[in-house]
């Protein structure tokens, strides 16, 4: 991989990271409301995956999608628009944070039932499949997902009938507040996936050159052999839950022992003494950063509420 | 031409798949049993396995893939086998189908049907015998099917295609050996309006469904007895076609619901406020309500005809009411 796809990799990091900084402090500002969950610590899942994504890809995720949407191509400002209830933003301001849609990007959003959407990407995939319209199907979702019916309902369709989805699980040890030791029997994740003869591997999620490798060969299986693969990417989130999460559940030294892996960190390090990266280019990516989010930032704030009067449009086809 | 109510659907299915090679259907024993009325028998063999999927046992896992596949760009006609199972894909449908639309401003559309038999009357006990299709017409965003009629079992999956909203067709067990006289070709009348299929002056009978034959057997009998009554078939519970409801209220002044679901926070009582806010001044009497009793189903057949209404019961309420 070369410097400036590495380049682009980090840029893409700081971006997400920023985002959800920013996002955070808007929440304490009451800019945004309702629930609103960071993909602080996650960031090299989605970047890495995303990497190998095309305009024309299917995608879905979770409510802790902010990162998701802007690698897939939805601009930062449609994404703030919408965390602010605004017309501009890409749901038109019906969705908030927890489900940004942007069908010209093919990001159907993030579902807010956990799992809900994993059979949906899987049906995305098999429409594919039958419209030969060459789009990749991929899903993101958490350990937690992974104790829902409807997770292994979908695991066992998608073999059973060869649908090529890349299942993404992120797992960031906690559902919600509750640990992955106590609620799962089984913690070798790629185990459940394998039972539905699904192949499957774990990587390590704070790292974005293992993420990258190990997408890379999920995709060319699926491409090749036109079969589901199962991808478990180990991380962690460094912020509670959701802005209302005391994060009661977790030691203190686990959370420090995993911020010293942070994603970005780690890749900024590595480049820097590879001198693949100068500090001054890296500045100038946080520059890049700063000002595209706080264009993101004065763009929601001036956009426009929509009229109470178009309250009930939308909810059949011809409602215009 | 007489063709039963189970023939009608083939029919309609048999067109769908037909017309349009986007169509295809997907649900539990739909292909190699042929349904499990037998509505689907040899379809795997004529359209084969990609376009007849037999599922796993797995109904939030095949109607999430309907989803999908509708969100994807295909047109998934999924069967549910019957009403009961469908509370185990109630957060697709609900959490996903119907909201998709709204939530994303109109960018997704759900262009998915979904066929599931309802209903009691043939013994099958408490988790067999139940009638949601009223309650699921709470949900906006879903469009609810309700065809009463063989004519109306054969067009209205046509319909319920021809858009690219989610739509629930509920066909009822006891309809399916019913033979009607039908035209050679589907009369197209759409299922979004309330038909009147029996006029009268002295009382709006209002009814969907299973409970449309023995309503209109009841009102036949009060007509000997010279009680001439409307009934009314909904056809389909949301949108609600309540101007026709009106309008025959304006001329009869006296209403009788016949609604299969339970009585509390049921359709009929979601159609009784609705007369209620509209003709009130038109009513000369209370409107009335003949519903399920508030039970589960039991097994027993005495019981469980006690606890659907039967024609008897219609018809006795009827005189009642015009006494």
């Amino acid at each position: 991989m070369d410097k400036s796809e590495l380049t682009i990799l980090l840029f893409n990091m700081m971006r997400v990271r920023r985002m959800e900084e920013l996002c955070a402090e808007l929440y304490t500002q009451e800019k945004i409301r309702g629930f609103l969950h960071l993909y602080i610590g996650e960031e090299a899942v989605a970047t890495g995956v995303m990497h190998f994504l095309r305009p024309q890809d299917n995608v879905m995720a979770t409510y802790r999608e902010h990162g998701h949407a802007l690698l897939k191509g939805v601009p930062a400002k449609n994404i703030m628009a919408e965390m602010f209830g605004r017309t501009e933003g890409c749901s038109g301001g019906r969705g908030g944070s927890m489900h940004l849609i942007s069908l010209p990007h093919r990001f159907y959003g993030g579902a807010a039932i956990v799992a809900a959407g994993i059979p949906q990407t899987v049906g995305l995939a098999l429409a594919a499949k039958r419209l030969k319209d060459n789009r990749r199907s991929i899903c993101f979702f958490g350990e937690g997902a992974m104790a829902e019916g409807a997770f292994h309902e979908a695991m066992n369709m998608a073999a059973l009938w060869e649908i090529p989805v890349l299942f993404c699980c992120e797992n960031n040890l906690y559902a919600m507040g509750t640990a992955l030791s106590r609620s799962q029997s089984q913690l070798d994740l790629t185990k459940k996936a394998e039972n539905y003869k699904v192949a499957a591997q774990s990587v390590d999620g704070m790292n974005i050159y293992e993420v990258l490798e190990k997408t890379k060969t999920a995709l060319d299986y699926i491409q090749r052999e036109g079969k589901p693969y199962f991808l478990e990417f180990k991380t962690y989130r460094f912020r509670p839950h959701s802005m209302f999460d005391p994060d009661l559940y977790r030691p203190k030294e686990e959370i420090l022992k995993w911020k010293k892996r942070c994603p970005i960190e780690f890749l900024k390090n590595d480049l820097l003494s590879k001198k693949s990266i100068t500090l001054e280019k890296i500045n100038e990516l946080d520059c890049m950063v700063e000002e595209e989010m706080q264009a993101a930032i004065s763009f929601a704030s001036m956009g426009s509420l929509e009229p109470v009067e178009n309250l009930e449009r939308h909810l059949y086809e011809n409602d215009l | 031409m007489k063709m039963t109510y189970r023939e009608a659907l083939r029919e309609g299915l048999t067109h769908a798949l037909e017309k349009n090679p986007n169509v295809f259907l997907i649900g539990e024993d739909v292909g190699a049993y042929g349904g499990t009325y037998a509505v689907t028998k040899d379809f795997l063999q004529i359209y084969g396995p990609e376009r007849i999927m037999d599922a796993p046992l797995s109904e939030v896992g095949f109607v999430g893939i309907g989803i999908g596949a509708a969100l994807g760009g295909m047109k998934p006609i999924v069967e549910i086998m019957t009403v009961n199972f469908s509370l185990l894909a109630l957060d697709q449908l609900i959490n996903s189908a119907a909201i998709f639309r709204h939530m994303s401003a109109g960018q997704l559309s759900v262009p998915l049907v979904v066929r599931m038999t309802t209903g009691g009357g043939r013994q099958l006990a408490a988790q067999h015998s139940n009638s949601f299709e009223g309650w699921l017409a709470h949900i906006p965003g879903l469009k609810i099917l309700v065809p009463a009629s063989v004519e109306d079992a054969r067009s209205f999956l046509t319909f319920a295609l021809k858009g690219n909203d989610p739509v629930l067709i509920f066909e009822h067990a006891l309809l399916l050996n019913r033979s009607e006289e039908v035209s050679s070709e589907p009369i197209t009348i759409s299922p979004f309006k309330a038909l009147i299929r029996k006029e009268g002056p002295r009382l709006s009978l209002i009814t969907y469904g299973g409970m449309l034959p023995r309503c209109l057997e009841a009102a036949m009998d009060c007509q000997e007895l010279g009680l001439d009554i409307e009934v009314i078939d909904l056809r389909c519970l949301r949108p609600l076609d309540d101007r026709t409801i009106f309008q025959s209220i304006k001329k009869t002044h006296r209403v009788l619901i016949v609604d299969e679901g339970w009585r509390s926070g049921s359709f009929s009582a979601e159609i009784s406020a609705r007369i209620m806010e509209n003709c009130f001044y038109d009513l000369d009497a209370p409107v009335a309500r003949l519903c399920r009793k508030e039970v589960p189903i039991p097994y027993a057949r005495h019981l469980e005809e006690a606890a659907i209404p039967q024609m008897k019961e219609i018809k006795a309420k009827i005189q009642e009411m015009l006494k």
